[in-house]
């Protein structure tokens, strides 16, 4: 690809220097590329160029001789002559920033964006020294609120519409427009209508002056005070690269980076104002041992002392996979080996889940081919069987919403609910469990049920094996079984093996979950047990002897009282497993339960022993991204308390236990993963951090793996806050991962390893079509602010959570006599009943109730049943 | 008698009927197109050396033949009026609508549009009262809709009203208007209307004026069109004349047959000025152009003999300016209506026709000093670098660069005027 | 509850159809409903914002744009002076000061009543007529004070309710006109009308290359 480009490079001039450019470029971006910075406000190479502020104006050679152009809307051509530094263009520069500044306040001292205002900076370098601006500025009422997060000061906006366009082109939430005309124009919102986008956060980030605001930062700190380091977002899956930043230990901001492979310098809301979690007060900061009900403050060292007694004697029992672990998505690449090394390698249990019943089976998301962000973003098309990516993994539908607008891919969406992939989708079935299997075997046949998705496809040039076609696979309702979706992935993939897939589960660092073996059956790198390697087995001393249980055996076993001790490693399952009346009732038939948290969750506060953990930004790691990428996790700030990594917690109670695990900082982590897993060979701390592997890389990683430089450290405009100057101009570039390394010896390169297609065997479960009368199909999905301890101990966002309401279409009240605002009973087949608020949404199929996940806590009642196929419930006048 | 093309039935009664238009023979040169093929009609407009009527004076056969070819193409008819002391549309819109309606059907074979829109100024009501109710007679009579007259020619025809926003003149805006957004101007390359138009599409923007005449160059030939005239200026114009003459008004004329003082003095057109007043400049063709003096008076009506002497005919308006009127005020308050028109996109325009106004306010006012004048001249040059006619443009459109027209114009023309309301502190003139 | 009345959303639906793109239709239902309320309220805008399937936003920073539709409430009459440079050579300014005085109000403002807004306009394309006005986009001119006091006068008393409906009302001819041709028909003639154009162009090469 890349040798492609350079032969058809073109040749132009900029300041009498030739520099190469490639056809279609604007002129600033090739400007930029050659070392030339060109002023500007309105151009952000994430958005389409509006040419507005005619900051970037140079002179550029024409028929008539040089003329002012803009540079941002003006494409490179051969032979073109351009002029960045003559006394025209500065006098145009200086005459465009002493028009903007004779309306803009002088309120820089008590303004968020004093010092690293690009209006400011620009000001110095470019502008007048003074201005001969005698008349009254135009006056606003500064500032208002124009959602629960942003503030507008509209004295201070100069009009570039940067924020507008982010929210009509990129987001799709046109709520924020510009309003009036010529200098009476200013940016606001429709009455009573809020800027209540999930990407609201985004363009409070690329205002170029003080305008926007979030109000978790407001008055916060002042640029010169922060300190900053890169890392990477573990909200969800999609890993987006973020900038960390602290003032006195503690954090006050994350700043999206532009990152070419994953989030283009975007954020969600959520992941962006998270970082209140780790400063919450609610913290666990010192061990807490329960006695007589209620906890007290212990020691490490009793702590420890005790699990350790606590495991040694349910392992003398004789059953080690009664010694349970369930693994959370706070845990970072190494804090997961850790565990999983303790539990497989030192305890010899496999009773080790990372996931709640909400996710895939890790043997399944094995064996199905990957596809990367970007190839889903270029696919010749894209079929989605999965949550709502909007809801769940924001900032991937920001990405997947740009290219199927763009028309660079198209899009077919297939399941029970209404979601904002439908919006965007050019065919959209709903489909029954029992359809799917015919769906998947079918799909690219012309004779197919569903010739719409066939024709689309055909048309768009996908293969007959699937070559081309990227799958999004998730749960796209939980109240089928996880089976349904594994069934309809494993059969789509035998019809299709060229087919790629994304898995899009919520969950951050499942994949490194599954990668590194907290599922049963396997060991890190996928590989099953019986086929430990003889690296490994030299370092993991005793190794399980029986296949042990996931989360769902787990919890039934415990119900039974075959479970003597649970680990929950940042894992909320009383809170968070789909069916809270099993984890719920299990958890209490538990002999010790210890939990490594960092909140009083609804699971910690009901363990025996709690160890504080450390939270994100407060240790430094890895983490692996939905699409197999691993990605840096940077320290900023201290652990909180006594609290610990994950990782050393692990450590110490090897320790206890008389084993040493063999790492004393993530850095050996990282090794010993790199050595004993065939999946993540080549990786190394080192390699990660180096400045052109900023964005990670997808393992397992080939001798031509690339790496490539982060366009955020190119412009200081683009993204306020971040770069330091002396990183203007830098261009953005490929290397392969493994290049001017002393560490690796590229020779060595083993093949890269083959994916494990055995063990998923003909486990294909059974699909009963179950009618039975009264009940009503259900679709049970979370919401981006379901409720959870990140949102709850995030005070700017906790009151975004969303309400418990049971929704159903309009034909289906009217059959059942409801109306919006009646209160409903939904009682589910197990008899738990619950009581809700009903409200009739039409974009529900007839027939189908939807709940939303994480928005009710009522005990007894859990809608979805685990071991059911397929969850019915139905709805009664309460 | 001088020939009368688009104002012959202005004064006849019920001019806007249909009945009276096809009184007149109205609708034949539709029929008469209709048997023709498209490149023939397209060729009697090219014959007839037609120039624009809305201001930027292009031809118009010129103009279709860089219509990109696609399947979807557009029509589009700038009814948009805005220019100040530009009523000539306004005239024709409310007197002749059938004249506009057929000229803009022929049009709309000629180029081969999907579909004919007619932008009209929103403050036009009975222009828009007329204009629809001719589209609906149209339509009534056959000569729009399905299979007009027979002929195998569909086209549908939508009047399309404004809201109140003078940018919306400029092409490029219309058509964001049109679309249902505000009038932004598109930035030219690429977004030039035959290339990327209307929804994308190909697109041809012509004025009201020029639809209006092509009934006649159908029916009578562009050759007889181009026999009007001299040089590239064929044809009749209609000048819009106002401001300190006597009997204002619009006059079609032959294009360069009067002289600039003819169309003032003539007893038949301007009828002079006030007591004996003298003219103390004039600004042709709209409020953008740079004004010209007395000196200049004798300067033939026609397109290239106007920008010779380093203006432009423009829209075809002509203000009258007399020695009684102060030149300071008229510049102050044409720079008052562009700050106001500004659509907000560019930072030059935007904040600098603001405080050009402001300025220009304070010098009529009396609270200036000499200094302002060359303050708000490098405020100017900020806008249009250079100051030179026709201007630098330094902003996505034309608006921009027209600011500083009249303010530099005024202090080149009236320097000591200026100095008088700067030493007096106020107006010497009595409002 | 419909912000339009049946016969209006009647109307809107018609406008609504006239564009390749609906959203083509926001200007003329701005005036549509400006026609039934006298003005642009929140309310319409959510309105047309369904209608169109755009947000209410999107209506309200169009039609901001636009010094014709207006968010607040005006009068019944709308009375415009134009003060641009030839309504001002012939006393437009003194005009408005006059209409200001008569009124009782500043540009701008509206009288208690809700009878009359003022506003100083700019050039309404009625130049002969200098110094002109309009109400609700209805001319008069010349104006002298006393004439502009008679106006006002026929308007308080009703006398001009023929020629100037209440605000928001500006055209009332609405379209009458068959159903739109369905645009693949008209795509097909013009693909067969420009397949037969080249056919011509061909035969006319040829004939000229056959000449020489």
């Amino acid at each position: 690809m890349s040798t492609d480009v350079s032969q058809n490079l073109i040749t132009i001039s900029v300041d009498g220097k030739e520099i190469k450019a490639v056809p279609g470029e604007l002129v600033i971006e090739a400007a930029e590329k050659a070392g030339v910075f060109i002023p500007r406000f309105c151009y952000h190479n994430r958005l389409p160029q509006v040419g507005m502020c005619r900051m970037c104006l140079v002179e550029v050679k024409g028929p008539r001789g040089f003329a002012l152009q803009p540079s941002c809307y003006l494409p490179v051509s051969d032979g073109m002559e351009v002029i960045t530094e003559s006394d025209k263009v500065k006098k145009a520069q200086d005459g465009v920033l002493e028009l903007l500044l004779i309306n803009h306040p002088l309120d820089c001292p008590t303004c968020d964006k004093g010092g690293e205002c690009p209006l400011q900076d620009q000001t110095l370098t470019y502008g007048p020294g003074e201005s001969r601006f005698a008349e009254e500025k135009r006056h606003w009422e500064k500032p208002i609120a124009i959602s629960d997060l942003v503030f507008l000061d509209r004295e201070r906006c100069i009009q570039c519409d940067r924020c507008t366009r982010f929210a009509d082109v990129i987001a799709g939430d046109a709520l924020i427009e510009f309003i009036g005309r010529g200098d009476h124009t200013e940016i606001n919102v429709f009455p009573d209508r809020p800027f209540s986008s999930y990407f609201s956060g985004n363009t409070v980030q690329i205002c170029p002056v003080g305008a926007l605001t979030a109000s978790p930062y407001r008055f916060k700190a002042r640029p010169w005070d922060l300190s900053q380091v890169e890392s990477s977002c573990t909200t969800c899956s999609m890993g987006c690269r973020i900038m960390v930043q602290s003032s006195q230990n503690e954090l006050t901001r994350y700043l999206g980076l532009d990152s070419d492979s994953i989030n283009h310098g975007w954020l969600c809301d959520k992941g962006r104002f998270g970082f209140e979690a780790v400063n919450s007060s609610d913290r666990v900061t010192v061990p807490l041992i329960r006695k007589n009900g209620s906890f007290t403050e212990t020691t490490w060292a009793s702590a420890l002392s005790l699990i350790a007694s606590k495991v040694s004697s349910a392992k003398a029992a004789g059953d080690p996979n009664r010694i349970g672990f369930l693994l959370g998505s706070r845990l970072t690449n190494e804090d997961i080996y850790a565990w999983v090394k303790l539990a497989k390698g030192v305890v010899a249990s496999d009773s080790v889940d990372c996931q709640l019943g909400d996710g895939l089976s890790g043997k399944v998301i094995s064996v199905l081919p990957r596809a990367t962000i970007n190839q889903a973003a270029s696919a010749k098309a894209i079929l989605a069987f999965t949550g709502d990516i909007r809801e769940e993994i924001p900032v991937l539908f920001l990405r997947l919403r740009e290219a199927i607008k763009s028309g660079k891919t198209k899009l077919a969406t297939i399941g029970t609910h209404a979601s904002s992939l439908d919006q965007l989708s050019d065919v959209s079935v709903k489909v029954s469990p029992d359809q799917l299997q015919l769906l998947a075997r079918e799909l690219m046949q012309e004779s197919s049920k569903f010739p719409d998705i066939a024709s689309l496809f055909t048309t768009q040039g996908v293969a007959s094996d699937g070559d081309g076609l990227v799958v999004l696979l998730g749960r796209e309702n939980l109240a089928w079984d996880r089976s349904v979706a594994e069934a309809f992935a494993v059969e789509l993939s035998r019809a299709l093996p060229k087919a790629k897939f994304l898995i899009t589960i919520r969950s951050s660092n499942f994949a490194g979950g599954v990668d590194l073996g907290a599922v049963p059956g396997l060991l890190p790198g996928r590989t099953p047990i019986e086929d430990a390697s003889l690296k490994l087995r030299q370092k993991w001393v005793n190794l399980p002897g029986r296949a042990g249980y996931g989360a769902a055996e787990m919890l039934k076993s415990a119900l039974r009282g075959e479970v003597d001790v649970l680990f929950l490693v940042g894992s909320d399952p009383r809170q968070d497993y789909v069916d809270s009346v099993l984890a719920n009732s299990a958890l209490d038939q538990v002999g010790f339960v210890v939990s490594v948290d960092t909140y009083l969750s609804q699971s910690s506060s009901m363990a025996d022993l709690i160890l504080p953990a450390s939270s994100f930004a407060e240790k430094s790691g890895t983490t692996t991204n939905l699409e197999g990428r691993v990605l840096t996790l940077n320290q900023k700030v201290t652990p909180r308390g006594l609290s610990r990594p994950d990782w050393t917690i692990a450590s110490e109670i090897a320790l206890e236990l008389g084993e040493d695990l063999g790492f004393t900082s993530a850095a050996d982590v990282l090794d010993e993963i790199a050595e004993v897993s065939p999946l993540h060979w080549g990786l190394s701390w080192h390699r990660l951090t180096r400045s052109a592997a900023l964005e990670g890389v997808v393992i397992p990683i080939s001798p031509t793996s690339l790496s490539i430089r982060p366009n955020a450290m190119l412009d200081q405009v683009s993204t306020p806050g971040i770069a330091s100057v002396w990183n203007q101009g830098l261009a953005s570039s490929k290397t392969s991962f493994l290049e001017n390394d002393s560490e690796g010896d590229i020779e060595q390169v083993a093949e890269a390893p083959s994916q494990a297609t055995r063990g998923l065997g003909e486990s294909i479960w059974p699909l009963a079509p179950i009618q039975l009368l009264g009940f009503m199909n259900l679709v049970y999905t979370p919401k981006l602010y379901s409720h959870g301890e990140h949102l709850k101990n995030s005070p700017h966002l906790s009151h975004l959570a969303v309400e418990a309401k049971c929704r159903i279409s309009g034909r289906t009240a009217n059959d059942l006599g409801f109306e919006t605002g009646d209160s409903v009973r939904v009682a589910d087949k197990a008899g738990g009943e619950g009581l809700f608020e009903l409200e009739i949404d039409d974009s529900v199929r007839d027939g189908t109730v939807e709940l939303t996940r994480g928005s009710f806590a009522i005990s007894g009642f859990s809608p979805v049943r685990i071991g059911e196929t397929v969850n019915y419930v139905k709805v009664e006048r309460a | 008698m001088s020939t009368k093309i688009v104002t012959a039935r202005v004064g006849v009664p019920d001019s806007y009927l249909l009945s009276t238009y096809l009184e007149h023979g109205g609708y034949s040169s539709l029929k008469k197109a209709l048997a023709m093929t498209p490149e023939e009609v397209h060729a009697e407009v090219n014959a007839s050396g037609m120039l624009g009527r809305g201001g930027a004076g292009f031809e118009a056969g010129r103009k279709w033949a860089m219509l990109k070819q696609d399947v979807v193409r557009y029509l589009v008819v700038n009814g948009d009026e805005s220019e100040p002391s530009t009523f000539k549309d306004h005239l024709l819109v409310e007197q002749d609508p059938h004249q506009l309606v057929e000229g803009t059907l022929i049009t709309a074979y000629a180029i081969g549009a999907s579909r004919a829109f007619i932008y009209l100024r929103g403050e036009f009501a009975l222009g828009l009262e007329r204009v629809q109710a001719a589209i609906n007679e149209a339509y009534a009579y056959g000569a729009v809709g399905r299979n007009i007259f027979g002929s195998g020619f569909s086209i549908d025809l939508v009047l399309q009203p404004g809201a109140g926003a003078y940018i919306c003149g400029e092409e490029t805006a219309l058509i964001e208007s049109l679309e249902g957004k505000r009038g932004f101007p598109r930035i030219k390359p690429p977004y030039f209307p035959a290339v990327i138009g209307l929804y994308g599409a190909p697109t041809i923007v012509n004025n009201v004026e020029t639809m209006s005449n092509i009934p006649w160059i159908i029916a009578n030939g562009g050759k007889s069109f181009a026999a009007l005239g001299k040089g590239r200026s064929t044809g009749t114009r209609l000048f819009a004349l106002s401001g300190d003459v006597l009997r204002p008004g619009n006059y079609e004329l032959e294009m360069t047959s009067k002289t600039f003082r003819e169309l003032i003095f003539d007893p038949e057109f301007g009828g002079g000025l006030r007591d004996g007043r003298s003219v103390k400049a004039v600004i042709p063709g709209g409020v953008s152009a740079p004004w010209i003096g007395p000196d200049n008076l004798d300067l033939p009506l026609g397109q290239d003999e106007v920008a010779q002497a380093g203006s432009m005919l423009g829209s075809g308006s002509i203000i009258v300016i007399d020695d009684h009127s102060c030149a300071v005020r008229a510049a102050w308050r044409i720079t008052k209506f562009f700050n106001r028109e500004s659509c907000g996109q560019c930072t030059p325009c935007r904040e600098g026709s603001g405080w050009i106004e402001k300025i220009m306010h304070r010098i009529e006012l009396g609270s200036a000093t000499e200094s302002d004048l060359d303050l708000v001249l490098d405020v100017c040059d900020n806008i249009a670098p250079g100051l030179t006619w026709p201007p630098q443009q330094t902003t996505i459109c034309v608006l921009g660069p027209s600011i500083p027209s009249s303010v530099v114009s005024a202090i080149k023309m009236f320097r000591d005027e200026f100095m008088i309301h700067i030493k007096e502190e106020g107006c010497p003139f009595v409002h | 509850m419909s912000f339009f009345t049946p016969e209006n959303l009647g109307k809107a639906q018609v406008l609504v159809g006239l564009y390749p793109d609906k959203r083509s239709a926001l200007i003329p239902l701005c005036h549509l409903a400006q026609g039934q309320h006298g003005h642009l309220s929140n309310e319409a805008m959510v309105e047309i914002a369904e209608l169109l399937g755009i947000q209410p936003a999107e209506v309200m920073g169009t039609a901001s744009f636009y010094d014709m539709l207006h968010t607040e409430e005006v009068g019944k009459y709308l009375v415009g002076v134009c003060t641009n440079v030839a309504c001002m050579l012939g006393g437009g300014l003194e005009l408005l000061e006059h209409a200001s005085d008569v009124l009782g109000i500043p540009p701008g403002a509206t009288t208690d009543d809700g009878m009359f807004t003022l506003e100083e306009v700019e050039c309404v394309a009625h130049c002969d007529k200098a110094p002109c006005a309009q109400v609700n986009y209805r001319y008069f001119g010349p104006l002298a004070d006393s004439d502009f006091d008679r106006l006002v006068d026929d308007l308080r008393s009703d006398r001009l309710s023929e020629t100037v409906p209440p605000h928001g009302v500006l055209s009332r001819v609405f379209r009458d006109a068959p159903a739109m041709v369905p645009l693949e028909i008209i795509h097909q003639e013009r693909r067969d009308m420009d397949e037969a154009k080249k056919a011509r162009l061909a035969a006319q090469n040829q004939d000229a290359g056959g000449k020489q």
